[in-house]
């Protein structure tokens, strides 16, 4: 048994089934980055996974066709050739991409990619009911059929051709956003052999510079560098420079900032708590990178329930709340900006408006109580029962709280409801749940303008009854729709033209109020005193394996 | 007879003239041995003042911190040594980042314990959620110790199939961690309200945690009472009523219950500081007494995430919880030694 084993091994080295290239060496290659975190969040499945914390991880664990480019600030907006050689110039009036993939590039197990591991790949992506497959892939021929009955999904859209090398997409109608679509977690390739059903705790082999060793949720995870990993782009997937990177749950945020004070962990990835943003703003101000974010906190306002189905209900909370207050509950002006638009500063299409302001215009400066009330006398709501969902976390808990203050201020009988952070994001989304008003958040997927208006406001997420409508305040507005069509079709070939229809619809959807935009976050990212090179992306934040801890 | 009640001296039998004073009655004798423990004694009225500051909250906001405790006060300010202040101070070195409540005045005014990250006054908050800490602690005890009494009653005197139904109920009440029930209940009642009938208790009613807690304890206290009815019902006194002809009811209402009635009264003080305790836990992790209302328990959770800045509003529930509960604790065994001594009953 031994020496038969000691033969195989003697024949995979003779055969080249070896690791094809070891790690790099150089003065900050090496060493072991730790990660920590409150909690895990649930599957490391990247077709099922809808969440920044391993949205973060998964560019170095899997590559797509394409990607957004490895590096620091809007740079990381550019989306630069992946598993593919190069981005394919649609075809058929922008219907059909042709991908031909590069050679030689292995999984983590091993086995070498091919053309229908991607045709496996996209297939899989509807039978483990992906998100957002019905709001971005369906455009793939055959798509909406996957959606319907994904256990018989065959997606004839994607045609794989493995003697060429060569992928094939047929779409039902031009995407501006497809290479979008395709750049992010969901779209990373895995062997054709992956079962199609959600992989949980299992990890599945990947391309990336690292994989998976281990993943245990009430523990933390551990990726180590892909043996069969060689580096074919610096701009999609760099070597990185540890070798090893730890993810570790179970810490609370407070013992979070200990743990990277004492040089315990290197990075954290809640938010730093309110209490402690000046200890590490005043003692570790190097250790503390400070960035924008294409995102924005708002309250989501129900249009088909009362109070709020009353349009003149809505622009009073926008007129009433201080937004100087909420940017001060999320940790002061250094952190946020107060906005009353959709579309954050940075976005394609943003153009400054603020309506909801003593002195409307481009800019917020204070609330016009006045006005509120005189909206909510007109409006005939003053004495309903009015209940605020919110996060059990700060700063959503007390936002809720503050908010309580302000409706009952203008008159309603506001209460308060609290619930997990792990639920009250779907709670919102379902109409079953008969929600009034919401306090929440939106990070772009890309840098798109309609991955907030369209996602958010089209008549064509909001899906009453389902866990998965998107569209929150249940908004639906033909002409504005009309409009994102326009905008969307317009940016295939003109995209200055397009932005400024987006930001035009971002005034219509501002104007009637489905959702009271408080304020655009920025991320405070605190780091041990040993680690360099930080780099922040403005798609994937903080990149752990670009950084250096030697 | 009531087994509780002092034997008297049979007919004709002249007593000693040295033996005066005559006896007391047990209730009066129980009374006089409180009034001879000074522990107990100043426990009741570290409790009394208590409950007199507390009943002050409305006057104290209205006329000593001068603002609204349920409403947030973000961006205000108050006047400190004749400037003005913000109550909520936005960081000015470093990055300028963070924000911190003003630190207690230590005055009889406004922000005497300093404000809490919404910038109301900890110290109106703190009056007003003693109110409902108590309130809670004290209904729910009522609640708890009525079923307790009633349950304990019935089973142990009417034994067979009732008792056994009843303890099995009980048993599979007690068989749930309390606090894991409490929060179950509280999470589920909180978000679909508690319908009876035609009365409908919603989730910000102070009513769900009185029940909540009231119920869950049921076994606790209603498992004593049994024991004890069980060996009075095999009493001298109980069969010689029952031989006798007495309806049961008589006999449960008039010889039974007198008897268990001095271990109710003992449990009161008890079980109200366990109730107190168990309100506080719900209300930290936000399923017991709900926003803007205060109770000790949300004052500490406000406080929670002000230990590094402010750690005073933390510390003035929590001071408060400990004193409450351990006055009621001392007044118990206070209570128990005064109308049991013998009791072998240690809560």
């Amino acid at each position: 048994m031994r020496l038969h084993r000691i033969g195989a091994l003697a024949a995979a080295f003779v055969l080249g089934a070896f690791p094809a290239m070891a790690a790099p060496s150089g003065p900050h290659y090496g060493g072991t980055i730790r990660l920590v975190a409150a909690a895990a969040e649930g599957t490391m499945d990247p077709q099922v996974n809808y969440t920044l914390k391993y949205w973060q991880l998964f560019p170095f664990l899997y590559d797509g066709l394409v990607t957004f480019k490895k590096a620091g600030g809007t740079d990381a907006f550019t989306i630069v050739p992946d598993l593919a050689e190069s981005i394919p110039t649609p075809a058929d009036g922008g219907k059909t991409y042709v991908f031909t993939l590069r050679k030689g590039i292995k999984f983590s197990n091993g086995q070498t990619l091919t053309a229908d591991d991607v045709r496996a790949t996209f297939v899989r992506l509807f039978k483990v009911l992906n998100p957002n497959a019905g709001a971005w892939y369906n455009v793939i021929e055959g798509g909406d059929a996957c959606v319907k009955t994904p256990a018989s999904c065959t997606l004839p859209g994607v045609v794989a051709d493995d003697a060429a090398g060569t992928v094939t997409f047929h779409l039902v109608q031009p995407d501006s956003e497809f290479l979008d679509q395709l750049a992010v977690p969901f779209g990373s390739i895995v062997p054709a052999s992956t079962p199609a059903k959600d992989m949980g705790t299992t990890p599945i082999p990947g391309t990336g510079a690292y994989m998976i060793k281990s993943y245990d949720p009430n523990r933390g995870i551990v990726m180590v560098r892909n043996p069969y990993f060689k580096q074919w782009s610096a701009d999609a997937q760099p070597w990185g420079y540890v070798d090893e990177i730890d993810y570790n749950f179970g810490l609370t945020p407070d013992a979070q900032v200990t743990a990277i004070e004492n040089g315990q962990d290197d990075w954290m990835f809640d938010n730093i708590p309110v209490d402690r943003l000046n200890e590490v703003a005043t003692r570790y101000t190097k250790q503390l990178h400070l960035n924008p974010l294409l995102a924005y906190f708002y309250l989501t306002l129900n249009v088909n329930l009362a109070p709020f189905s009353n349009e003149d209900a809505r622009l009073a909370v926008a007129y009433a709340i201080n937004r100087a207050d909420l940017v001060k509950l999320y940790g002061g002006p250094a952190l946020a900006t107060p906005s009353c638009q959709v579309l954050p500063p940075g976005m394609p299409g943003y153009a400054p408006y603020c309506p909801y302001t003593m002195n409307p215009g481009s800019k917020w400066s204070a609330p016009d109580m006045a006005k509120a009330k005189a909206l909510m006398a007109k409006s005939g709501t003053a004495g309903q029962a009015v209940t605020i969902i919110t996060q059990t976390i700060d700063p959503y808990r007390a936002i809720g709280v503050y908010l309580q203050s302000v409706l009952n201020e203008l008159g309603y009988k506001a209460s308060v409801k609290a619930i997990s952070p792990d639920i009250e994001f779907t709670y919102l989304q379902n109409t079953k749940n008969k929600v009034q008003i919401g306090v929440t958040d939106w990070y772009q997927d890309y840098p798109a303008p309609s991955d907030f208006l369209n996602v958010l406001y089209s008549c064509a997420n909001f899906h009453p009854g389902s866990d998965t409508s998107i569209n929150m305040p249940g908004f639906c507005d033909k002409s504005i729709d009309a409009e994102m069509q326009k905008a969307m079709t317009l940016s295939l070939t003109d995209a200055a033209g397009a932005n400024k229809i987006w930001a035009q619809v971002d005034r219509m959807v501002t104007d009637q109020s489905p959702t009271v935009t408080m304020f655009n976050p920025k991320h405070a990212d605190f780091v041990s005193k040993r680690v360099g090179n930080f780099v922040f992306s403005g798609q994937v934040y903080f990149q752990p394996e670009l950084a250096w801890v030697k | 007879m009531s087994g509780a009640e002092p034997l008297r001296a049979p007919a004709g039998w002249s007593e000693p003239a040295r033996l005066a004073p005559p006896a007391l009655g047990y209730w009066a004798g129980a009374f006089r041995k409180l009034l001879r423990n000074p522990s107990a004694l100043a426990s009741f009225a570290v409790l009394m003042l208590i409950v007199l500051v507390c009943a002050a909250a409305p006057y104290y906001a209205r006329d000593v911190s001068h603002t609204d405790p349920f409403a947030s006060n973000v961006g205000g300010s108050i006047m400190v040594g004749g400037k003005s202040v913000d109550v909520l101070q936005q960081a000015t070195n470093g990055l300028g980042l963070g924000l911190t409540p003003i630190g207690p005045l230590w005055r009889f005014g406004p922000y005497a314990l300093g404000a809490d990250d919404q910038g109301r006054d900890v110290a109106a908050r703190l009056l007003y959620g003693g109110r409902n800490s108590l309130l809670i602690g004290v209904a729910s005890t009522l609640i708890c110790l009525s079923l307790a009494t009633l349950t304990g009653l019935v089973a142990g005197f009417f034994g067979g199939l009732t008792d056994r139904v009843i303890s099995i109920l009980l048993d599979i009440l007690w068989a749930f961690p309390i606090y894991l029930l409490a929060i179950s209940l509280s999470i589920v009642l909180i978000n679909q309200s508690l319908v009876i009938g035609p009365l409908q208790i919603t989730g910000s009613s102070l009513a769900l945690p009185i029940l909540i807690i009231g119920v869950v304890y049921v076994p606790y206290v209603a498992r004593p009472i049994r024991g004890q009815v069980l060996s009075l019902r095999n009493s001298e006194f109980v069969l010689a009523a029952t031989g006798l002809g007495v309806p049961r009811f008589r006999i449960l209402w008039r010889d039974i219950l007198p008897n268990v009635l001095s271990t109710v009264i003992v449990f009161a003080p008890l079980m109200m500081a366990l109730n107190i305790l168990t309100e506080a836990a719900l209300s930290f992790l936000s399923v017991g007494v709900q926003p803007p209302a205060a109770s000790w328990g949300t004052i500490i959770r406000d406080g929670e995430g002000l230990l590094y800045t402010q750690p005073m509003v933390a510390v003035a529930p929590g001071i408060a919880i400990v004193l409450t509960v351990l006055a009621l604790n001392i007044l118990g065994d206070g209570l128990r030694d005064a109308l049991d001594p013998r009791a072998k009953l240690r809560i």
